[in-house]
């Protein structure tokens, strides 16, 4: 056995407590596997999942328009949320000035879809197809307020930047399936509608304190869709070839007189470089797509950087097995003209991702691709500023809120977790943040528990010291 | 056995451990700490049957009838015996905690048992003592105690030092450590030929004298203090804090001593007589993230400044991890919760808001920050306050004016009072949706919202008649609508094919109206100034605009309205409306009703109201407030224009600070006050209980911890790994050290030379340890691949920083300004929209000339979106303390090298400078181009290859002139036209092909 593999041997059964001080070893990270960004960990049993699509709706979409259907609430137009419901909940400093509290029934109508005959909203004409597919979470949970916090703590498991995301984490336990792509894709996408669009940071796909080539790379619609992969004018594929041949010589000659393993590495890095310049635009060049499969993802599909295109993207980057793939659609932040704007961001994503779900399926890729729909936090029942019969405004609310997860190891056609008739509080099964990771991490063949990284003396967890996996929403 | 050392390499265990005795500090308290201490340790909540494992008497302590620790008989130790039990429900650690003992950590723990259990106190701890420096064989290869150390290990482990690396070698590695960038080619020819003895030497004063070390050293302490250019939360502004960047450069360059550097940055201000630089210099503990997103409670995120300032002290001083122990007493070290937050209460007295100036222009710093006017902008406030106290005499010399004819004036008031006419609107456009006109065709209907910064353009019919001022009216029928409406512009049409003209307008109130104060905020011509319209149904709001020239029309005429209007929710519905009256008689209602009282029952008071607001009325009052608005407007922008920069602060009265529960902001416990850990040894008497005697503590010379987690971090920058590998983690997690005698001996030698940086750099430098050549032998590879034993010299890739830096240094192109703003160098376009909130776009917009080429430390830092290039090269987020870097080797940094304009742009002056300085053939040029950047000439393997690719590119590029010209266009310096485009094009291609090697961005 070389030392290579000793070192990857022991790093393997490292992870099982500490891979903090294995990975650590920089001199010896990047041999682990010199062609992939990870370190290659395999899993602790066998997965469901074998990649993740999050499709993640920045800006906290409203539960009580999309999919916690409350019909008692027209009863309660305009009246006070009462206080036992309101309990202690903190308000944020935007409602916390409020007079009043007037309960805003939705005004979009529910209708039981499938043959499971989960209530869906009429706003989710194409989602709803796949009712029998997709499990709904009612009871998320969170305990950060703001969009900041809020979404690093999606992200990351923790309110406070300076954590890995979960796609860092993800690429750091099982690296990448392939050699011309990361681990781990990023994509963001702005809502069309005049809408609040919160932003975002580079963080929220970042690697924290893990090794920087665990953190996502952000695909964008530009002439570059990874920074800096087009060459300069003036210098064509050729060129670049040549001059890579050259800097390779160069690079081997240094090698055989240093013979250090990092030399090596660069050499390695360079030719995955040249790969990802001919790979990554023959990802994004959608005219081998049929004008059928097209036309699924709505009139959109073929404007680059829209959600409907990010969706035909992330279909194609799981197909080319990228391990996670996040979508991020902004726009959701209806603090006002709630019923304008989630309509309009409805438009923008419902048939998009019913078009993507469609595609897996009918691919036999929605059996080991875990699909993840949802935000930050969820939003008021009671209205924020003006009530009208067809006008209000919902501020955040992080005490329960509602997803979908579909595909890999889910139970479609499931309901899970119950709230109260105002949608303000859990009344049976909460998940929290950190269950939801523990439950995604298990699919992927990963005990939360131990997926871990030494840092400043401590085993960091993406569930921190919490998450506990959700048996129910399993299939 | 090769297997064997490479896991004792992997747990990061000295080498021998096996041979020898076991010791506590170095082989067992890692393992106890790491596997035991979490529920055996310092922690009473979380500690599991009462046992403790951390001190000889907890372990030896009879609970139940048993000791965990029997010194001498392992057997009779329940301890051990538990770790050897193969029932899953007595073995320690228990199955659970995902916690395993390896066959090596169980002989380990054995054997010190067996050796009779002896516990330590924690190393780092251990006050610093004098430390005999070793004796060796070889003491001809030393040059200073360093080596000394170093080969004593080394003779040990039977390993020869490496030979003394080229003198090209050195003085790369040399000016890359102390200054960041490679030395020159004429630097290399000197000291190549410079045959005194002292050669080597004066190369290091050299590069310790340059300017650029304290760029250099302070590209380290940005990262450790989280320096950046924006707050760090959600639309993340821009905050000012460069001037305490220029402070640490400064600090550095003038060798500042270490101790005074700690002292004037976490408590410059409380020095007696302090002076505006140690001011600055507290700008240290403002460097944390500051949130200043709508809906914070303020709290909330006090708490987590505070906090935020304890960990990076401890991080940084004191090598330890107190972040652990914010919510509990800490697991595995020693400090209790209390222990934080009396911490806490040191840095708990800022008169500081919690949240950031949500609203306010970009740029504005969060309370405390001091003003820093050059001695131009203070000129210039200077001149502009002498010309407002003349404006403001003259307008005292008017009141007179004001009060003659006042009565016969407040009659007029009475009997007329102003008609306004409501004028027909004939088009309407603009907004998120489009203004909905009624069929009456007066009003018309805004919204119901406006997110964007939209501008409503309306069609107004004016009839015949002498017009003197317009009334603008907002109302809803919703039961309440909200709105900021910004600017008013009203355009009158050319007469028969007359220009049109503005009309010029005055804000006034009249009537009801807006008080003229604020209306006068719509015709300002500064969209950024609002006025907040709220309005509940039944209840307008209306603005008077008086018309400085009066508006004749004969006919009709359209009049070109224009409303900006944004942030709109609800719908608004608007009127146009005309008055003719005598301007004289637009009078606001309160004054109306002052008139109306007999002059004899009007307070003075009342008489005051009337007199004023007929002054404000005059010509000539107008014409001196007109120039005094535009004085006060100027000195707001010199205002603007002044740098400011964020300090700290000390409250009157302390602010009260509390052990939070679990580390909730909302749930305090018990009240603290400020104190230092217990563990360590006690703040003096005679100190004060504030920053100042915090910072005195840290620094004092009983202090166990400072001087050596600062020598270990320099240590760290010269070699890659510092002597304790874990440099932010001195704490029982954190690895001991490598070389425990040379850490003391390096931190004794700091303290006792008065904590002088330079000197101390200089001794690493200087050591025949650190002038070794760095190539790896096979044997090396095998034995130390991290190079921890030192037999052969650092070699590994330079800092994001300085991989842009040297090429910006060899091409020609750096700009050598010290300190200043942060500037914008070229940056992929796009990446700001996702930092936008609502619709609009933020821009990265790149400066222009030396902004584009100045060192990478002055590039500004937006945390959300940090520069990319610096990112993927493993520059931190700068969101919090950051004191070891990761180096990683990934195809994104090929592709930024290959392709990023800078890098371009830096091969191309390259390429000139290798035409113009490197002589007539295509050899010596290349050979100028490659020493530029390696200091060593090419051999001739190497020069084949780069011959021979210059040789095809100049024939390919000859071939194809527009592949040559466009590849020559990237970036905006430019270059001698008269070089041969083909020729300049292959050398280009060529600098390139160098900037890419790995050689280059890697310091051997």
């Amino acid at each position: 056995m070389n030392a290579q593999n000793f070192y990857n041997q022991v790093c393997r059964r490292q992870f099982l407590g500490n891979a903090g001080s294995c990975i650590g070893a920089t001199a010896f990270a990047s041999l682990l596997n010199p062609r992939l960004f990870a370190a290659n960990q395999s899993p602790n049993f066998s997965p469901k999942a074998r990649r993740v699509i999050w499709l993640t709706q920045a800006g906290a979409p409203s539960q009580l328009e999309l999919l916690d259907h409350k019909p008692g609430l027209e009863a309660h137009f305009d009246k006070d949320l009462p206080a036992s419901i309101r309990g202690e909940q903190r308000l944020t400093g935007m409602t916390a000035g409020q007079k009043r509290f007037p309960v805003a029934p939705s005004v979009y109508k529910f209708q039981q879809r499938g043959k499971s005959g989960i209530w869906m909203s009429e706003l989710l004409p194409h989602i709803s197809q796949f009712a029998d597919d997709i499990c709904i979470v009612r009871t998320l949970n969170t305990e950060a307020i703001n969009h900041d916090p809020a979404m690093t703590m999606l992200q990351t498991g923790h309110q406070i930047g300076g954590r890995p995301s979960f796609g860092a984490w993800v690429s750091y336990g099982l690296g990448s399936e392939n050699s011309d792509l990361p681990a781990f894709v990023a994509m963001i996408s702005r809502p069309s509608g005049p809408t609040n669009a919160q932003p975002l940071h580079e963080r929220m796909w970042g690697s924290g304190f893990l090794p920087s080539r665990y953190q996502g790379v952000r695909f964008s619609s530009g002439k570059d869709p990874v920074l800096f992969l087009s060459n300069p004018p003036g210098i064509n594929t050729e060129r670049r070839r040549a001059m890579l041949d050259d800097v390779a010589a160069l690079n081997r000659l240094k090698f055989d007189e240093v013979q250090d393993p990092e030399t090596q590495s660069r050499i390695d890095q360079y030719e995955m470089a040249f790969r990802m310049q001919a790979a990554v635009p023959e990802l994004a060049d959608f005219s081998k797509e049929p004008a059928k499969i097209l036309e699924r993802y709505g009139p959109e599909a073929k404007k680059p950087g829209t959600y409907a295109a990010n969706c035909i993207l992330a279909r194609r980057l799981a197909e080319r097995g990228v391990r996670f793939i996040q979508l991020y659609h902004r726009g959701w932040d209806q603090h006002n003209n709630l019923p304008s704007g989630i309509k309009s961001q409805c438009h923008d994503t419902d048939q998009p991702t019913a078009a993507l779900l469609f595609d897996l399926k009918e691919r036999g890729m929605l059996d080991d691709t875990l699909v993840i729909w949802g935000g930050e936090f969820g939003r008021t029942v009671y209205s924020q500023g003006t009530l009208t019969r067809d006008n209000y405004g919902r501020d955040h609310h992080p005490r329960c809120y509602s997803i979908w997860m579909a595909g890999a190891g889910i139970k479609g056609g499931h309901v899970h977790g119950e709230t109260d008739d105002f949608s303000y509080n859990i009344v049976k099964d909460p998940v929290h943040i950190h269950d939801l990771n523990a439950t995604a991490l298990h699919l992927l063949g990963m005990d939360h528990t131990r997926l871990t990284y030494r840092f400043q003396g401590r085993d960091y967890r993406l569930t921190d010291v919490h998450g506990k996996v959700v048996r129910d929403i399993l299939a | 056995m090769k297997r064997y050392l490479l896991l004792l390499w992997c747990m990061g265990l000295p080498t021998g451990v096996y041979a020898g005795d076991v010791s506590y500090n170095r082989d067992v308290r890692p393992i106890l700490s790491d596997k035991c201490f979490s529920c055996h340790g310092f922690d009473p909540k979380a500690r599991k049957a009462g046992r403790r494992l951390d001190s000889f008497e907890g372990a030896n302590a009879e609970l139940k009838g048993v000791r965990a620790i029997v010194p001498g008989s392992a057997e009779k130790s329940e301890a051990w015996l538990r770790i050897i039990s193969e029932d899953s429900g007595e073995v320690m650690p228990p199955p659970k905690t995902n916690k395993t003992l390896t066959a090596l950590e169980k002989q380990i723990i054995k054997k010190w048992i067996e050796q009779g259990a002896k516990y330590e106190q924690h190393w780092s701890f251990v006050a610093l003592a004098p430390v005999k420096v070793p004796e060796v064989k070889n003491s001809n290869w030393t040059r200073n105690p360093i080596d000394r150390f170093i080969l004593a290990r080394l003779e040990k482990e039977r390993i020869a030092p490496s030979p003394e690396a080229t003198r090209e070698s050195l003085i790369r590695r040399l000016s890359l450590d102390l200054t960041g960038l490679p030395p020159t080619v004429a630097e290399v020819d000197a000291y190549v030929a410079d045959t005194s003895e002292k050669a080597y030497e004066k190369v290091v004063d050299r590069l310790l004298k340059s300017p650029r070390y304290g760029e250099r050293m302070a590209v380290d302490w940005l990262d450790a203090a989280r320096f950046a250019d924006s707050n760090g939360y959600q639309v993340d502004r821009d905050r000012e804090l460069w001037p305490w960047r220029d402070w640490v450069i400064r600090a550095f360059n003038e060798n500042k001593p270490f101790d005074q550097f700690t002292i004037e940055q976490l408590a410059g201000d409380l020095l007696p007589n302090a002076s505006m630089d140690q001011k600055i210099a507290t700008g240290f503990n403002r460097n944390h993230m500051l949130n200043e997103e709508g809906g914070v409670i303020a709290d909330e995120f006090l708490a987590e400044y505070t906090a935020d300032r304890v960990e990076t002290m401890a991080a940084i001083w004191l090598g330890q991890t107190f972040n652990c122990a914010r919510c509990h007493d800490h697991k595995y070290d020693p400090f209790t919760q209390r222990d934080f937050y009396s911490l806490k209460a040191f840095f708990n007295n800022i008169p500081e808001r919690g949240i950031g100036a949500y609203g306010n222009p970009i740029r504005q710093n969060a309370p405390p920050f001091i003003k820093l006017p050059t001695p131009e902008i203070q000129a210039k406030i200077n001149r502009l306050n002498d010309q407002v106290k003349e404006v403001n005499d003259q307008l005292a010399g008017l009141t007179s004016k004001a009060t003659s004819g006042l009565n016969e004036w407040s009659g007029r008031i009475v009997q007329s009072g102003a008609e306004w006419k409501p004028l027909q609107v004939t088009s309407a456009s603009g907004g998120d949706s489009p203004p909905k006109l009624d069929a009456d065709s007066f009003t018309v209907e805004v919204g119901p919202q406006e997110t964007r910064a939209n501008t409503i353009k309306l069609g107004v019919r004016i009839p015949a008649g002498n017009w003197t001022a317009l009334q603008f009216e907002c109302g809803t029928r919703a039961s309440s609508a909200s709105m900021q409406w910004s600017e008013v512009k009203v355009v009158v049409p050319g007469v028969k094919g007359g220009k049109k003209s503005p009309a010029k307008l005055r804000a006034i109130a009249s009537g009801n109206s807006i008080a003229a104060t604020e209306s006068a905020k719509l015709v300002d011509n500064d969209r950024k100034t609002r006025v907040a319209v709220s309005v509940v149904a039944d209840r307008a709001m209306n603005a008077v605009l008086q018309m400085e020239t009066l508006l004749a029309v004969s006919g009709t005429v359209d009049l070109e309205v224009e409303l900006g209007v944004e942030n709109a929710n609800g719908p608004t519905r608007w009127r146009v409306l005309a008055t003719g009256v005598n301007a004289d008689l637009l009078v606001p209602v309160a004054v109306v009703a002052v008139a109306k009282k007999e002059e004899t029952s009007r307070s003075a008071a009342e008489k005051k109201q009337l007199s004023d607001f007929r002054l404000s009325q005059l010509p000539e009052f107008r014409n001196l407030n007109d120039r005094l608005a535009e004085l006060k407007k100027q000195l707001t922008a010199a205002d603007n224009d002044t740098p400011t920069t964020l300090v700290m602060e000390e409250m009157k009265e302390p602010r009260p600070t509390f052990v939070l529960m679990r580390g909730a902001y909302d749930k305090p416990g018990e009240k603290v006050s400020a104190a230092t850990p217990g563990v360590l040894p006690a703040l003096g008497t005679d100190q004060p209980r504030n920053r100042l005697g915090l910072a005195r503590w840290l620094v004092s010379p009983g202090n166990p911890l400072t001087a050596r987690v600062t020598v270990n971090r320099l240590w760290q920058q010269v070699f890659g790994v510092g002597l304790v590998r874990t440099s932010e983690d001195f704490g029982a997690q954190g690895e001991s050290p490598f070389h425990p005698e040379l850490l003391d001996w390096l931190a004794g030698e700091f303290i006792s030379s008065g904590w002088n940086v330079k000197q101390l750099m200089k001794l690493m430098v200087t050591s025949a340890t650190y002038r070794q050549q760095s190539r790896i032998t096979p044997m090396l590879q095998e034995r130390d691949p991290e190079n921890r034993l030192l037999a052969r010299g650092p070699r590994f890739r330079l800092q994001a920083e300085f991989v842009r830096d040297q090429a910006l240094a060899v091409s020609g192109l750096l700009v050598d300004k010290i300190g200043g703003p942060s500037v914008k160098p070229y940056h992929p376009p796009g990446l700001y929209e996702q930092v936008t909130a609502g619709t609009g776009y933020n821009v990265y917009v790149p400066g222009k000339g030396d902004d584009l080429h100045r060192r990478s430390l002055y590039t500004y830092w937006k945390r959300s979106v940090p520069n990319p290039a610096m990112l993927v090269f493993d520059a931190p987020f700068r969101e919090s303390c950051t004191l070891r870097r990761p180096r990683t080797n990934t195809p994104l940094q090929a592709l930024n090298l290959m392709n990023d304009p800078t890098y371009v742009e830096a091969s191309r002056m390259l390429a000139q400078r290798m035409m113009r300085e490197g002589g007539q053939s295509v050899d010596t040029r290349i050979i100028f181009g490659f020493r530029s950047l390696v200091a060593r000439s090419p051999k001739p393997a190497e020069l084949a290859i780069l011959r021979s690719a210059y040789d095809r590119s100049r024939m390919d590029f000859e071939k194809d002139p527009a592949s040559a010209k466009a590849l020559l266009a990237v970036g905006e310096a430019k270059n001698d036209a008269a070089l041969n485009p083909a020729e300049l094009a292959a050398f280009t291609g060529l600098a390139s092909t160098m900037l890419n090697l790995d050689e280059v961005i890697t310091k051997e």
